[in-house]
């Protein structure tokens, strides 16, 4: 591990101001402590953001939610107004890595976990992340779990967090202080799509932070649910996933919120289905049809078109659930 | 022969050892406290097959050595061990080199950075079915003949009214004991003293003597807990040759605790396998014809060609038969013993193409294999021990509750789940080993055992407890085995699933020569005994049942119920045997659906080398899995009866999973692990 100096931060204006070159953030590091051990993030300096006041779940007025960035997944996912109101978001947080992970693991550190590609995780091969034109020997070798969507030629990885997919669903937005101030970015726009700077992972700028995430108030979110598929029953992450959230009446879809995971760079938000799907009936065949028009996009490498089957299904089937519930 | 009251052997007792584990205060190798200890990590080549020019020095550490600066060891007949001695590099993975510094974090940071010159060359580490390498080895492992034939297996499968040809391939599988590869070394003067994780102290003591130049008992192995192996600490690895000569070269002992990323490449793994089965039947079901090949792979450094359809020589009557293995030599690790190597693979491809059969006769998968059941070893005439395996079959149907299954698949569904069951049979044979072991009566009465063996987690140390026990006529509480140190008399390796035929042997023989001379020590070696047995003919069944079923939507596989039924002697201790027999088919099933090393053949490695990539089976994927075995007496095996049982449950079960499967789909997945990809990809 290279050598790296740490120091704790009580205070968020402290934590943003003097934020040096080559620093990182320092929260659960159920993630970053991995990756400094094998080489692929190497910060000089630490900064422990344990300590920052953002651990509370704050009840907004008109029922929406304010999750402290520094909320750890498995209070948020045990939180009774999460489970009653918006169970997407829930289900998502528990189908996520394990039991010890969830205990440390944060809000806004979840957000900004790096992509599970087999090529970014090791030093000795090429990577654009690793390297912007070192190539991307994803795309002819192993890729049976990256990307399908917003993909390009320098990178096809995939994020891989459930929980944001939850809350590109539920059109979350993501409160950010920084050294210029304070701003609000959604989920949805919050990580980039590789396009020629696979490097990139979202949009936050040199010493900015999350400090919480806004969720709004949605009454039919009471209706929703994450469905994950998965190599194993746990303790993997998706192959594909479908966050939903749907309103029916009298067999007709008043409204949805629907979006992938493990197919893009970001939790796709499937706006494209939504709109198919807003008046129309609710049934599989209209599902599939939805689904359909959202991933006319699709453009699957050698090994991953099992995707698009796989999130075609998982739409339809995720959909039928909230029908009958 | 002593008439013996077991009051202790076959009774359901818990680990000696447990409650020091589960507590922590169990020492595993690198735990060791050991005084200026210093820590190694491992350079591993970053390319396929070239020539190490030079490697770099780096800042902090103590010493960097590689081929230019390494001591010069003798050479031993494992060319792994050979570290740091050539330039040239035969895979991706290698160790190149080592770094020693004063903390774990140092040494490793200078591995990964260290500049490394070398000579890329192109390299070839995709294994096809038509390799032009492709070549018959002389023998595979350990010493069984290549091919074998009997009959005329051609023109009887053209004959054959009804044929089954399928290819079943298996992946790379890698070694993940829950304990990796460790090793503490320290010189004491000439003395080598390593506490280093493995399968076998005694025969690591004489190869690391063999490669320092120095006799054996020079060389003190302690292996007192380990922490699983598979095979993969059979015999010395890398780690500790690493360890002991970059001791030599700081003047400090070292620690060398192989990362999990190295597993993968350092330790030896189960060589993809590329099978093609052709069976020839009458249409009553009896075979006529059975074909079994294999193309499988090994490093240019080291010939291990797994023996993978050698297990066909045993399983089923027909009198034309043939059996046969191909290797191909290619710029990647060597593959080395995986738990059932050879039964593990070879019975994917026997068992799947069993059940392929079945369906196209219209048969019941089981009545299918006691039409074929031999009457003596199929090839050679040799008569078996004891084998009862139609009676596992019948008996494992009972108990899983096979009756009334359709032939036909896909027919049941429970909402979005298609329900299926499969079976397939087990085997695996029952060797012993010689073994030296001492007992001896201390002053106060108890019994001290002494054995170099190593407990890996079998439970070894509980069921010599109990057999020694019973011979000497003591409570379980008043007898002390002491193994895990290769001062102690020389024993066999922990594997083949020998571990207690062969030591356990060696512990009764002590305990009888100590009562035979009514003196207070006696030392036993079953060397001549056990070189006077007849090896063929013995082997331990089973039969496997899974029930699966698979999600329409996702093509996600679940295991509701797993049932083993074995026939293997005498059932030592209920409890550690449970155990071992339900942890080798959570294996199969992870060799069914989970365990796959995924080649990218641009760079020669397996890109999913750690356990976050590289999936076996978690808690939840455990829905239900039970053994039960049948009372099997067989005189003609030890003095115990028993036959090993650490590996069979692995032989078989992938393929009831695979075969339940398609009895829930209709969809043949014939490339492991059955995955979802690949039933969505086949239209389910």
């Amino acid at each position: 591990m290279k050598t790296f100096e740490y120091t704790a931060v009580t205070d968020v204006r402290s934590a943003v101001g003097a934020f040096p070159e080559g620093a990182a953030f320092l929260a659960g590091g159920t993630n970053l402590v991995d990756l400094m051990k094998l080489g692929v993030a190497t910060p000089d300096v630490l900064v422990d953001i344990n300590k920052l006041p953002l651990h509370e779940i704050e009840e907004l007025p008109g029922g929406g939610l304010r999750i402290g960035a520094g909320v750890r997944n498995s209070d948020l996912a045990a939180h009774p107004r999460v489970r009653s109101d918006f169970p997407v978001l829930s289900e998502a947080l528990l189908n996520g890595a394990s039991g010890q992970l969830r205990n440390m693991a944060t809000t806004g550190g979840n957000l900004l976990q790096r992509t599970r590609c087999r090529y970014f995780t090791d030093m000795t091969k090429p990577c654009n992340k690793h390297e912007p034109g070192s190539g991307c020997p994803a795309r002819e070798g192993d890729h049976r779990n990256l990307a399908i969507l917003g993909a390009s030629e320098h990178c096809v990885a995939t994020h891989p967090s459930d929980m944001a997919v939850a809350l590109a669903a539920l059109d979350a937005v993501v409160l950010i202080t920084g050294p210029d101030g304070d701003r609000e970015v959604p989920v949805t726009e919050l990580h980039r799509l590789p396009g020629d700077a696979p490097q990139l992972d979202s949009v936050l700028r040199h010493g900015e932070l999350i400090t919480a995430v806004e969720v709004p108030a949605l009454a039919f979110a009471r209706v929703s649910a994450y469905r994950k598929a998965r190599d194993r029953a746990s303790y993997a992450f998706a192959v594909g996933s479908v966050a939903a959230a749907l309103d029916v009446e009298d067999g007709v879809v008043r409204d949805v919120r629907l979006a992938f995971g493990a197919v893009a760079a970001k939790p796709w938000r499937a706006y494209r289905a939504e709109e198919a799907l807003r008046n129309g009936r609710a049934t599989r065949e209209s599902f599939l049809a939805a689904a359909d028009a959202e991933l006319t996009e699709a453009e699957p490498l050698r090994d991953n078109a099992y995707k698009v089957t796989l999130i075609r299904n998982l739409v339809a089937s995720t959909l039928e659930r909230l029908v009958t519930a | 022969m002593t008439s013996t009251a077991h009051r202790a052997v076959g009774q359901p007792i818990g680990r000696i050892e447990g409650p020091a584990k589960v507590s922590g205060e169990a020492t595993y190798a690198a735990e060791y406290p050991v005084k200026d200890v210093v820590y190694a990590w491992v350079v591993q080549s970053p390319v396929a097959r070239g020539t190490l020019k030079s490697v770099g020095t780096a800042d902090g550490t103590l010493a960097v050595l590689w081929h230019g600066n390494a001591p010069a060891i003798e050479k031993v007949d494992d060319p792994e061990l050979a570290v740091l001695q050539s330039d040239r590099i035969g895979y991706r993975g290698q160790a190149i080199a080592l770094v020693v510094a004063t903390t774990l974090e140092a040494a490793r940071r200078a591995a990964q950075v260290i500049s490394l010159e070398i000579d890329e060359e192109p390299h070839d580490a995709l294994l096809t079915a038509d390799h032009p390498g492709r070549y018959t080895p002389e023998t595979v492992n350990p010493a069984f003949p290549p091919v074998s034939r009997k009959g005329d297996f051609d023109a009887a499968y053209a004959a054959a009214p009804v044929t089954v040809d399928v290819r079943y391939e298996t992946p790379a599988l890698h070694n993940n004991p829950m304990e990796p590869h460790a090793t503490i070394a320290l010189w004491e003067g000439d003395d080598l003293v390593l506490y280093d994780s493995n399968q076998h102290p005694p025969g690591v003591a004489a190869t690391l003597g063999e490669v320092f130049g120095l006799p054996a008992e020079r060389v003190h192995v302690i292996a007192e807990h380990v922490g699983g192996g598979f095979g993969s600490k059979g015999t010395a690895r890398p780690n500790a040759v690493l360890a002991a000569m970059a001791a030599k070269v700081v003047g400090r002992p070292v620690k060398l605790a192989l990362p999990r990323q190295a597993m993968f490449s350092m330790v030896g793994y189960r060589t993809p396998t590329l099978q093609r089965i052709r069976l020839g039947a009458e249409r009553d079901g009896t075979l006529t014809a059975i074909g079994h090949e294999a193309v499988e792979q090994s490093s240019r450094i080291f010939e291990f060609a797994e023996q993978t359809t050698v297990v066909t020589r045993h399983m089923y009557a027909a009198a034309n038969r043939y059996t046969g293995h191909e290797l191909v030599r290619l710029d990647m690790p060597t593959p080395r013993w995986m738990r059932a190597p050879g039964e593990a693979p070879g019975m994917v491809g026997l068992e799947c193409a069993m059940d392929e059969l079945a369906e196209q006769l219209g048969l019941d998968p089981i009545e299918l294999r006691i039409r074929n059941e031999p009457a003596a070893e199929p090839e050679s005439g040799v008569p078996f021990s004891s084998r009862h395996y139609v009676a596992c079959l019948r008996e494992g149907a009972e108990r899983f509750g096979w009756a009334g299954r359709e032939h036909k698949p896909r027919l049941r569904r429970e909402g979005n789940w298609l329900i299926g069951t499969g079976m397939a049979g087990a085997t695996y044979p029952a060797m012993v080993q010689p073994s030296v072991a001492r007992v001896r009566i201390t002053p106060d009465g108890s019994a001290e055992v002494a054995i170099g063996a190593s407990d890996i987690g079998t439970g070894a140390r509980t069921i010599l407890t109990q057999i020694a026990a019973d011979e000497l006529d003591l409570p379980v509480e008043r007898v002390r085995v002491r193994l895990g140190d290769s001062t102690l008399p020389k024993a066999s390796v922990a594997g083949g699933s020998s571990g207690s035929a062969s030591w356990g042997w060696a512990v009764t023989g002590a305990c009888r020569e100590l009562r035979r001379s009514g003196k207070d020590e006696a030392v036993f070696d079953s060397t001549d005994l056990v070189k006077k047995q007849e090896t063929d003919g013995k082997h331990a069944y089973g039969a496997h049942f899974a029930e699966v079923r698979v999600d329409a939507d996702t093509g996600e596989v679940r295991v509701t119920r797993l049932f083993g039924m074995y026939a293997a002697g005498r059932i030592l201790n209920p409890r550690t045997a449970r155990s071992q027999f339900i942890g080798a088919m959570t294996m199969g099933m992870g060799m069914a659906l989970h365990e796959e090393g995924v080649l990218d053949p641009a760079t020669g490695d397996w890109v999913n080398h750690d356990l976050a990539e590289y999936h076996i089976p978690v808690h939840a994927d455990i829905e239900s899995v039970e053994a039960a075995w049948l009372d099997e007496r067989d005189d003609d095996l030890n003095p115990m009866g028993s036959k090993g049982i650490g590996e069979i449950g692995i032989v078989g079960s992938p393929a009831a999973i695979v075969n339940a499967v398609w009895h829930a789909t209709g969809i043949r997945v014939r490339d492991l692990p059955v995955r979802l990809d690949k039933l969505l990809t086949a239209g389910l």
